[in-house]
């Protein structure tokens, strides 16, 4: 008896060890998707986190037949490698500018057929289709899906002040309120703003002033945190936060003491749009469901449900005079002369930032 | 050999196979990877990167903050689990109740929890406040991440002590009363040295998920504290270097050999294993 006691406690011991394995491996096999028939009538789609309308994925199905696994990712960064190692793993995604370039560069993406998408071509803004052209010149391989600003967001009930420049993140008096952006572009861009300096350098002395900027502010930084800004800042857990303007408008939603401001030093306009992947597999279903995303009446709906700005033309005639006069979303960019985008910077440089942002990290 | 025993041999296929699909092979690739750079030319540089500043500092702090976890696991477990064994078969159930339900919950979950209860708006602060008490620092600090590690791994740590402890034959500690021994003398001379490979068991249990984890760090310590978890799955995802992530996980896995080597010499007969 004693002796099957002593069997029961091992057995239940290993299962729970295995328990614990599982999941570790759970979580870092957590997006390999299994993919045993390639004429399926299926579509891999790979997206930021709460980054579609709640009920689109289901009416495009509906629409269409097509049924979609649907997978999302945390930063452009935990993208990449995923899609460089198997370029057929997902058939249409969503990076941003600097990380299309990239792509791009590395052969990853396949050219888009325009004809093939009469919504794209109708409704997607001109200045946007233009701005698009820096990271993807002639428009070959992507539709701009939202666009929008870096800013500071910060509770009015909380902050005395108010705040119009990138220095309010190294006030001590805001020790541990401030929330920075855990993503090493972004971070990065903040420190180079506020010094005055291009947030695509790859000068390495202006980076280590950045990297030293940014590590005096360590200590006043509660946390270094991705998506939890906006339920933090909601939660009230800190007074201020640097954010995307999306997740900015969603957080004013919720708590109407929230105020959004592009600091005088400039900052990051960025564009995300839909590419499809060079080795895809259902390359029709992914045109179709870019030229989905650009019908009116689903941009407006993704608009109100993820906040971020849209480059629908349609869709904005669709929208109420309250939701276009929104300086959060529709910013009147023309009051700055030092709004930048992203650049791909190269391998070399990449890896320069990874070294400093490192050097960030383990600081103390 | 009879028979019978290569038929039972057999049993154990389906796991051999298992073992070099999953084990074996994935632990080859680490090697593969972490002793070339990506041209596939051997170099030892992406072992030698350990001494990077930043990584020697994170593998440091793993060290601290795990060996920390280890000893708080260590002093909770034994007590309760002298009392467990000593309680008698009953309080299996009690056991069972109380360490294994809890993990049949998913362990990102159970952390992300940890999170809203130790915020500066969580339930510890809130209640707290509530009682006139000043708030407490408790999120985003070395000792969140202690405190994270020591709730996940604990059950490791009790269970192997427990089935060490629930061996030991009564009689033996009966012997040694009759022979003089007072309490003490007992616990030292013969509780504590027969339970000893179970507590090497649980110390292997623990030091070893603390040493590697990325996932408390990330969580309960605001990405502000970086632990060699973190270095590992930033050169995978981030930097995309495989062959450095590779290297240093070989770093990281002489600590864990020589963890497993002590647990066998100090547990020749194979009692704590589990």
């Amino acid at each position: 008896m004693k002796y099957r006691n002593i069997m029961t406690i091992r057995k239940l011991t290993s299962l729970a060890l295995t328990g614990v394995l599982l999941t570790g491996s759970a979580l870092t096999l957590g997006g390999c998707s299994q993919k045993s028939d390639d004429n399926a009538n299926v579509l891999y789609v790979y997206n930021w986190g709460e980054y579609i309308g709640e009920d689109v994925v289901e009416k495009f199905e509906e629409e269409t037949g097509i049924t979609v696994i649907y997978d999302e990712f945390e930063t452009n960064e935990v993208m990449f490698p995923k899609i460089d190692a198997d370029p057929s793993e997902y058939d249409v995604i969503c990076p941003s500018d600097y990380m299309i370039a990239k792509m791009i560069e590395n052969d990853l993406l396949r050219p888009l057929d325009w004809d093939k998408m009469p919504n794209a071509t109708a409704y997607t803004g001109k200045t946007y289709l233009e701005q698009a052209e820096s990271f993807d010149p002639g428009n070959v391989y992507s539709v701009p899906y939202t666009w929008g600003t870096v800013g500071i967001l910060y509770n009015t009930e909380e902050v005395d002040e108010e705040i119009d420049s990138w220095s309010v993140l190294w006030d001590e008096k805001y020790y541990d309120e401030i929330l920075m952006q855990d993503s090493v572009r972004d971070i990065f861009a903040v420190a180079l703003k506020y010094l005055g300096y291009s947030l695509n350098t790859t000068d390495l002395a202006e980076l280590e002033e950045a990297r030293d900027l940014l590590i005096r502010q360590k200590p006043l930084v509660q946390a270094y945190v991705v998506d939890e800004v906006r339920d933090k800042m909601i939660a009230g857990e800190a007074k201020i936060g640097v954010i995307y303007s999306g997740e900015a408008e969603y957080t004013r939603e919720e708590n109407e003491a929230m105020a959004y401001v592009i600091p005088k030093e400039g900052t990051n306009v960025w564009i995300d749009a839909w590419v499809i992947t060079r080795d895809t597999h259902h390359y029709e279903n992914a045109l179709k469901w870019i030229d989905f995303m650009c019908r009116p009446d689903i941009a407006l709906e993704n608009f109100e449900y993820i906040y971020y700005s849209t480059p629908n033309i349609g869709a904005m005639e669709l929208m109420d005079e309250e939701e276009l006069e929104n300086e959060t979303l529709f910013p009147d960019l023309d009051n700055y002369d030092n709004l930048e985008a992203f650049d791909y910077l190269g391998e070399e440089a990449e890896a320069m930032y990874f070294e400093l942002w490192k050097e960030l990290k383990s600081a103390d | 050999m009879s028979k019978t025993s290569k038929h039972t041999a057999m049993l154990g296929l389906p796991y051999y196979a298992w073992a070099i699909v999953f084990i074996i092979v994935p632990l080859f690739m680490v090697v593969y990877y972490g002793l070339t750079d990506k041209t596939g030319a051997f170099t030892l540089d992406n072992v030698m990167a350990i001494a990077h500043p930043a990584h020697a500092k994170a593998l440091w702090t793993s060290l601290v903050l795990s060996l920390e976890s280890t000893a708080v696991c260590l002093l909770l477990a034994y007590p309760l689990c002298l009392v467990l064994a000593r309680s008698g078969k009953s309080s299996n159930s009690f056991l069972v109740l109380f360490l294994i339900v809890p993990m049949w919950m998913n362990f990102l979950l159970r952390t992300y929890a940890w999170q809203s209860i130790l915020e500066k708006t969580g339930i510890i602060n809130t209640a707290l406040a509530a009682l006139h008490l000043p708030p407490q620092h408790l999120i985003n600090t070395k000792g969140g991440i202690i405190l994270g590690m020591v709730y996940d791994f604990l059950p490791f740590m009790i269970l192997p002590i427990y089935n060490a402890l629930a061996k030991i034959d009564r009689n033996v500690i009966h012997a040694a009363h009759d022979l003089g021994a007072d309490d003490l003398q007992t616990f030292l001379r013969v509780i504590l040295p027969l339970s000893m490979p179970g507590v090497i068991s649980g110390i292997t249990m623990v030091f070893i998920p603390g040493m590697t984890t990325f996932v408390i760090s990330a969580l309960l310590g605001g990405g502000k504290i970086l632990l060699i978890g973190n270095v590992i799955e930033q050169e995978f995802t981030l930097a995309y270097d495989w062959n450095m992530g590779s290297g240093l996980s070989l770093v990281l896995l002489v600590f864990i050999v020589i963890n497993i080597v002590i647990q066998m010499l100090t547990d020749k007969d194979g009692e704590g294993v589990l």
